[in-house]
């Protein structure tokens, strides 16, 4: 595939300036759904696309504006930019380099769902970035693309950036809204779902940056065009964010269904210094590790196939680990990483990951009893299933997948291990 | 006062906000307050809340809840090394141990001039261009990618100058 | 409309939406929780209360429930286990709670749990009725897989003020007690910092847990990470007896159960050790405010008077009962009729009967000494039988006027501002900004006096009388007029903020004929409630007593004996008593008035006897004794009909429960009722204490009686309103008692506990009057009135309106109505 969709700026130099994206039909998208079609017509559009949400759970976008409360306003909209998973940068680069195709993006979702008020909920890391999105917002005012009555029409939009401050968990939607309400960012109770009771406690679609910035091109181009890229249940391209051992590690856009052998050894280059891949990690820290073995390789990366060899896609942030890490050692950070961001609200995850990672200090400074490492599958299997939102999941699926697909690794590490000595 | 030197800053963080949705704003405006004091101290968590009508405890709740902001004093500039799993397997660790050996310090410390402390942080989604840190400094965060310990020293001493004049 | 669904195999219906632990609960099935409370919202945190449901199977396509071979509905199980405490039920459902993976499930997290809590239950205040206990018998493993060296330690004895501790390790973070202090009580001075397992309680207030409710989070945290500072380390709970009691300080009669042990500091006598919520859901359901749970010192105090004394030679000497009881006999006969009885509504309704008693038989009089009408007027007017605030929502109008709540009647103010949270029309009018404003629909605000006026201008709306016209109000008025109009169901708590007694009675009447417009007279959450001074002064009005209009000071000039009981008219009035010939005092302490007593009587506390009070809401309590009396001493109604003998006047003397007779068989209302009435009880929800002290908390469950709430009475006589009178001519400034829930009160002051919480001597006023009188810069002002002169501190408060200071009441200076003063820079 040689033309981005979502990075269209590495295909249009100085994308990133207003009248270089109007020249080349920014906000066209916006025009004509505001002047033409209703929001009805817009939401069925996104739904034939078959588009589905970019910040892990792949739910279909179209179907999830169908379920706000009718008739309850007012309504918002909420552009998930705390893109934090480990290993995921993309939205980052959308954010900074493709700006006003996401803007666009959120002004579309907004005008579906009918709201007047557009919240960019970005990472507090992302502090300069967000100044930047802040004045773009500004020129879009200035321009008549935002504000009262657009293109002439009875529709409003206002959107205002928010900055988070530093907590992973704000990422999952609920948290999301109870930070952006000036609150922890410890997840809500569900049902009932932000469709239904959202942002102070309206109707509100959160979304992620990805999937907004597919949308002005989805509108332009209709949703025939996008649902004959990718595979039939995953339509359109996704950007792979690849990380840790190849060659060239960066944000690829690839149709879904791509192979991560294209992906890993095509574009990025494949393992440095002649090593050979050992693990996949597809989703960052919130998926299963993946052996990587020829039939993995050549594993589509949409979502069904990935979950037919037993993990998930989520951000599709892949994470390759080469023969010269040590597994056990992987799982460790990982453990750590869920262990800082647990918000603490829910048992389990809050002191399970407390738990496991008691046992990887043990594991990594080879003191564990061979009987601890059971224990620590023990406590990954119990994690799961009872948590309150999906983190404890990931942190207790990240062990056990471990565990059992790279036992032998964390044996090592077992006191009076004596295949170690050797 | 917050209230009388950011008078239209306040007023502009207020107005993202639905009026009855005060409390909304005191993230920005707990970034305000450090910008203004270094530090969020008791002092400067009151003040916050009595800008929105909350309570002390539920302002520090937030302060104890985000890392990025600070109720402990630290250096004025905090250097935030990404050496979760991505930049690790990218040489961070190795980057983070030279930095700190280079300013004579351990992890989490502040230098002896009060200026820098060196501090690991998770993930910044910047993992295609470890080793990476960010430079949290009173009024904002910038990324520092591709980084050797070389660069970041010059940097740092560029910041120490700078924080000497300031 | 109920809901049918099966629990490990027994069927059990249930209201629709009720939850699933509360339906097991009911049907006697145990879920474990720990962050459920059955009074707060769910949060499904703690996921302790894991189950597995099943739910009948549907076809995708036509939504009609799927039927196995024999007809049956498939049921069909999710993959997960499911939180039964967020859980509304489901028609046709069947849960598992016994299940093997259920029961896994739970075990599991109760064993995450254990990673983190310390085990040291043998030094814990809540061992014994700690919920984390009795789960880990009944649910934990049997041992801990989690190596005791991996355990944080966390600082164990975190003071969150003087009144709570908190045990940092001990916290499961369940959040109940955050919760309670958030939603219920809307005083968020607690809360989580950090994240994680670093997640810890802290607390940013000054003084640090600033709400007057503190001690209920205590009850209902269900481990044993925050205790009291009164009774942490106090003792074990198994070793505790236990008695029911009344709270002694304000009309709202909050149940209470006296813990009491025996204690070798206390020369081997059992003191009470903790005082703790009763529940009664009428009345405080499972909650008291800090003053009932910490004020109980007083009762123990050192300085209590444990024999009679008697003045010789000018001074006050300890004297045998026979030789005071006839002192005080002779000094009354010998006054003839010029006699004067005065007590308080600290009495009980026994004490309170036989001195009205003494006194008509004697031909003198008994008066009330709590300075507020509309005693006779909630008789005939009071709240219906049934009412509970707990009911109250939107169909519902409560007016508060003349009170601050939170200040006077702390469980009112509560149960007030949740029914407004529920929906109902609150109404608050005052002549300045109180705490229940915040969750008013209608806020009025009058000038100082204007009270009765405010009301006769609401009467005016409701009640359509002409003549009325001049007390026509504003548009706020009119709308809240409107709303308490359309309202099905309304209640009037008034009190005597502003007022003279004249002013209070004009508002008693005006609030009364409220009632009446309305129409709706003796059904339930219809009526008048009077925000009584003294937790008892309804009963003391019911048992005959009522305050002479004159005023105490002018009633006791008119007398040649005094006896007066519970009351101190020298300490809190200034009255002059000089000319008194004989003046005798009954009570705990010897108090101004006391001082210049010819016969000083020492009387029992609340903790020691038995009686009765009658609350605001006219409901009957009882009294138990939970600990001896201090020898030497007697409860007051023994006491008077002691007296009474000595004159040949027969009264009942041998047991509370007979006077209570006499009570019953005399006086209106409390007719045919016997203390086995008042200790009728009947289930309540949620249940609390006993052997699931995990699911409401540990306050005590009610088993010594509801009380009985009386009805009102139809009178012949109509109602007439009385025009308001005229507010006092200001002079330089309007000096305002106001009641604060922590005053320098004898019955407060012994409580070390809370001495920081006290309030000081001095005025509030607004910073421009400050400016105006001149008083910028001093530190203390010079007010004088009819003759007196003080010399107080005083601050700033936007909050005062200008014109008026404010000043405590019981801190110190003796004044109990709205005074015009001049002031003074002093040089
Ligand atoms: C622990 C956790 C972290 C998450 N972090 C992010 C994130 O950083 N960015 C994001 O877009 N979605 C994140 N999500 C997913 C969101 O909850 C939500 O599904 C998403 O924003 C919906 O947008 P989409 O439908 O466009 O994907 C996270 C979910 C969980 C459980
Ligand atoms: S202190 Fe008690 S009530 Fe509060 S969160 Fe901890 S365990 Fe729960
Ligand atoms: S999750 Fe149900 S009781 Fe805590």
């Amino acid at each position: 595939m040689t033309e981005h969709i979502v990075l269209r700026h590495r295909d249009l130099e100085g994308l990133d300036q207003l009248d270089v994206y109007l020249e080349n039909g920014g906000f066209g998208a916006l025009e004509s759904i505001v002047k033409k079609k209703s929001p009805e017509q817009v939401i069925d559009i996104v739904k034939k696309s078959g588009l589905r949400g970019r910040g892990g759970a792949g739910f279909p976008t179209g179907v999830k504006w169908s379920f706000l409360s009718p008739d309850v306003f007012p309504r918002y909209v909420v552009a998930n930019a705390d893109e934090s998973e480990p290993g995921t940068f993309k939205d980052r680069e959308i954010m900074e380099r493709n700006p006003f195709q996401f803007l666009e993006g959120v002004a579309i979702c907004a005008y579906a769902a009918q709201a007047n008020v557009a919240y960019i909920y970005c990472r507090g890391e992302f502090w300069d970035l967000t100044r930047e999105l802040d004045s773009k917002i500004e020129q879009l005012k200035e321009l008549g693309l935002l504000g009262k009555k657009l293109f002439a029409s009875d529709y409003s939009l206002e959107m205002q950036t928010h900055l988070g401050a530093g907590a992973y968990i704000c990422g999952e939607e609920t948290a999301l809204l109870e930070s952006l309400e000036g609150k922890l960012g410890q997840p809500r109770l569900r049902p009932p779902f932000p469709a239904a009771e959202g942002l102070y406690g309206k109707p509100t679609v959160v979304n992620n940056v990805e999937t907004l910035t597919n949308l002005p091109p989805i509108i332009n181009r209709g949703a025939d065009w996008f649902s004959s890229i990718g595979t039939e249940k995953s339509t359109g391209t996704k950007v792979f964010s690849v990380s840790g051992k190849v060659e060239r590690p960066g944000n690829y856009e690839l149709p879904l269904g791509a192979t991560f052998r294209e992906l890993i050894f095509e574009r990025a280059g494949g393992i440095p210094n002649g090593h050979a891949i050992k693990a996949i990690l597809p989703a960052g820290a919130s998926a299963p590790i993946l052996p990587a073995t020829k039939e993995v390789l050549d594993t589509g990366m949409d979502y069904e196939s990935v979950s037919q060899v037993g993990s998930s896609l989520g951000s599709a942030s892949i994470i390759v680990i080469d023969e010269t890490v040590d597994i056990a050692w992987v799982e460790s950070k990982i453990t750590d990483f869920f262990e800082h961001e647990s918000c603490g609200k829910c048992t389990p995850c809050r002191d399970g990951t407390y738990w496991m990672k008691h046992i990887f200090e043990r594991i990594m400074h080879d003191t564990a009893q061979p009987q601890e490492i059971d224990l620590l599958h023990t406590v990954g299997i119990g994690i799961q299933g009872k948590c309150l939102c999906a983190l404890g999941d990931f942190a207790g699926l990240a062990v056990t997948s471990a565990l059992e697909r790279f036992g032998p690794e964390f044996d090592l590490h077992a006191v009076g291990n004596s295949s170690k000595a050797a | 006062m917050l209230a009388e030197i950011y008078t239209q800053e306040i007023e502009a963080i207020l107005a993202k906000y639905p009026s009855d949705q005060k409390r909304s704003a005191v993230m920005p405006l707990l970034f305000l307050a450090q910008r203004e004091y270094g530090t969020l101290t008791n002092e400067a968590i009151s003040e916050v809340g009595e800008l929105i009508g909350l309570q002390s405890t539920e302002v520090a709740s937030l302060v104890g809840f985000y890392t990025l902001y600070h109720d402990r004093p630290g250096g004025k500039y905090r250097i935030q090394v990404c050496t979760d799993l991505p930049c690790s397997l990218r040489g961070a660790q190795a980057f983070a141990d030279e930095l700190c050996e280079k300013l004579d310090i351990r992890m989490g410390e502040t230098t002896p001039d009060g200026q820098v402390t060196v501090e690991e942080v998770k993930c910044l989604a910047a993992c295609d261009h470890a080793p990476m840190f960010q430079l949290q400094e009173p009024n904002g965060i910038h990324y520092y990618e591709d980084q050797s310990a070389g660069s970041a020293m010059a940097l740092i001493e560029a910041l120490r100058v700078k924080g000497q004049v300031d | 409309m109920s809901v049918t669904l099966t629990i490990d195999g027994t069927e059990v219906t249930v209201p629709e939406g009720m939850l699933l632990v509360d339906a097991a609960k009911r049907q006697g099935t145990e879920v474990p929780v720990f962050c459920y409370h059955p009074k707060m919202e769910p949060v499904g945190m703690c996921r302790v209360c894991l189950v597995e449901i099943g739910r009948p199977a549907r076809d995708r396509a036509t939504g009609e429930p799927l039927l196995d071979e024999s007809g049956d509905p498939v049921i069909q199980f999710g993959p997960n286990l499911e939180t039964a405490c967020t859980m509304p039920v489901g028609q046709g459902w069947q849960v598992r709670v016994a299940s093997e993976k259920a029961i896994q499930g739970r075990n599991e997290i109760v064993e995450y749990l254990l990673t983190s809590h310390p085990l040291d239950c043998p030094i814990c205040d809540k061992g014994g009725e700690c919920p984390l206990q009795d789960l880990t018998m009944g649910h934990g493993p049997g041992e801990s897989r989690f190596l005791f060296d991996d355990k944080i330690h966390l600082a164990k004895h975190v003071p969150l003020g003087e009144l709570i501790f908190l045990d940092r390790e001990r916290c499961i973070q369940c959040a109940r007690c955050t919760r309670f202090q958030d939603e219920i009580v809307g005083d968020p001075v607690i809360g989580f910092y950090e994240r994680g397992r670093r997640l810890e309680i802290v607390t940013y207030s000054n003084p640090g847990f600033d709400s007057y409710f503190s001690g209920n989070t205590t009850d209902i945290c269900p481990v044993g990470a925050l205790t009291t500072a009164d009774f942490r380390f106090g003792a074990r709970p198994w070793e505790l007896n236990s008695a029911a009691s009344i709270c002694p300080h304000c009309p709202v009669g909050c149940n209470l159960t006296l813990s009491t042990r025996r204690e070798a500091r206390a020369g081997g006598r059992d003191i009470v050790k903790r005082v703790m919520p009763r529940q009664n859901e009428h009345v405080n359901e499972i909650w008291i405010c800090d003053k009932g749970r910490f004020a109980h010192h007083y009762a123990r105090d050192p300085e209590r008077l444990t024999t009679p004394l008697v003045r010789k030679n000018g001074k006050l000497a300890k004297a045998s009962w026979k030789e005071a009881l006839t002192r005080a006999a002779e000094g009354l006969k010998e006054a003839g009729t010029d006699l004067i009885g005065v007590a308080s509504g600290r009495l009980t309704n026994e004490d309170l009967y036989n001195l009205r008693v003494l006194f008509g038989k004697l031909g003198g009089k008994a008066i009330l000494s709590d300075p507020m009408a509309g005693g006779n007027l909630v008789q005939r007017y009071g709240v219906g039988v049934g009412s509970n605030l707990s009911s109250l929502g939107k169909r519902d109008a409560v007016l508060v006027i003349a009170s601050d709540l939170h200040e006077e009647a702390p469980i009112w103010w509560l149960r007030l501002k949740q029914a407004a949270e529920r929906g109902a029309t609150l109404i608050v009018a005052n002549a300045r900004a109180t705490r229940l404003d915040d969750y008013a629909q209608h806020n009025l605000r009058y000038d100082w006096g204007d009270g009765a006026r405010t009301a006769l201008g609401l009467l005016h709306f409701i009640g359509a009388d002409p003549e009325l016209a001049r007390f026509e109000g504003d548009r706020a008025l009119k709308s809240a007029a409107r709303a308490f109009k359309r309202a099905r169901n309304a209640t009037v708590f008034f009190g005597r903020e502003g007022l003279n007694y004249a002013g209070t009675e004009a508002l008693a009447r005006a609030c009364a004929l409220m009632i009446e417009a309305k129409g709706r007279l003796g059904e339930p959450n219809n009526g008048l409630v009077a925000v009584w001074p003294r937790a008892n002064t309804q009963g003391a009005w019911d048992m005959g007593l009522r305050p002479d209009p004159r005023g105490l000071n002018t009633a006791l000039e008119g007398a040649v004996a005094a006896y007066v009981i519970a009351a101190d008219p020298v300490g809190d009035e200034s009255a002059s008593l000089e000319k008194l010939s004989t003046l005798i005092v009954q009570d705990l302490f010897v108090t101004a008035t006391a001082e210049l007593a010819d016969v000083v009587l020492p009387a029992q506390s609340f903790v020691e006897r038995a009686g009765t009070f009658t609350s605001g809401e006219r409901r009957v309590q009882r009294l138990y004794p939970a600990v001896s009396e201090p020898s030497g001493s007697l409860p007051d109604w023994k006491i008077v009909a002691e007296v009474a003998r000595r004159l040949e006047i027969g009264l009942e003397d041998t047991a509370a429960p007979l006077v209570f007779e006499r009570i019953a068989s005399e006086v209106r209302d409390y007719s045919g009722l016997s203390y086995d009435d008042l200790a009728v009880v009947e289930p309540q929800w949620p249940e609390v204490g006993g052997g699931d002290n995990y699911f409401g908390g540990t306050a005590y469950a009610n088993k010594q009686g509801l009380g009985v709430q009386l009805a009102p009475h139809r009178a012949s006589r109509p109602l007439r309103w009385k025009a308001p009178p005229r507010a006092s001519a200001a002079k330089d400034l309007l000096l305002m008692p106001v009641t604060k829930l922590y005053d320098q009160g004898r019955t407060l002051r012994p409580s070390k506990l809370l001495a920081a919480r006290m309030a000081p001597l001095q005025m509030t006023l607004h910073p421009t009057e400050i400016e105006r009188l001149g008083l910028s810069g001093a530190e203390e002002a010079e007010i004088s009135w009819d003759g007196r002169v003080e010399r107080l501190k005083f601050t700033p408060s936007t909050e005062v309106p200008p014109g008026s200071a404010l000043v405590p009441r019981s801190v110190g200076l003796a004044l109990l109505e709205p005074t015009p003063v001049t002031v003074r820079r002093p040089n």
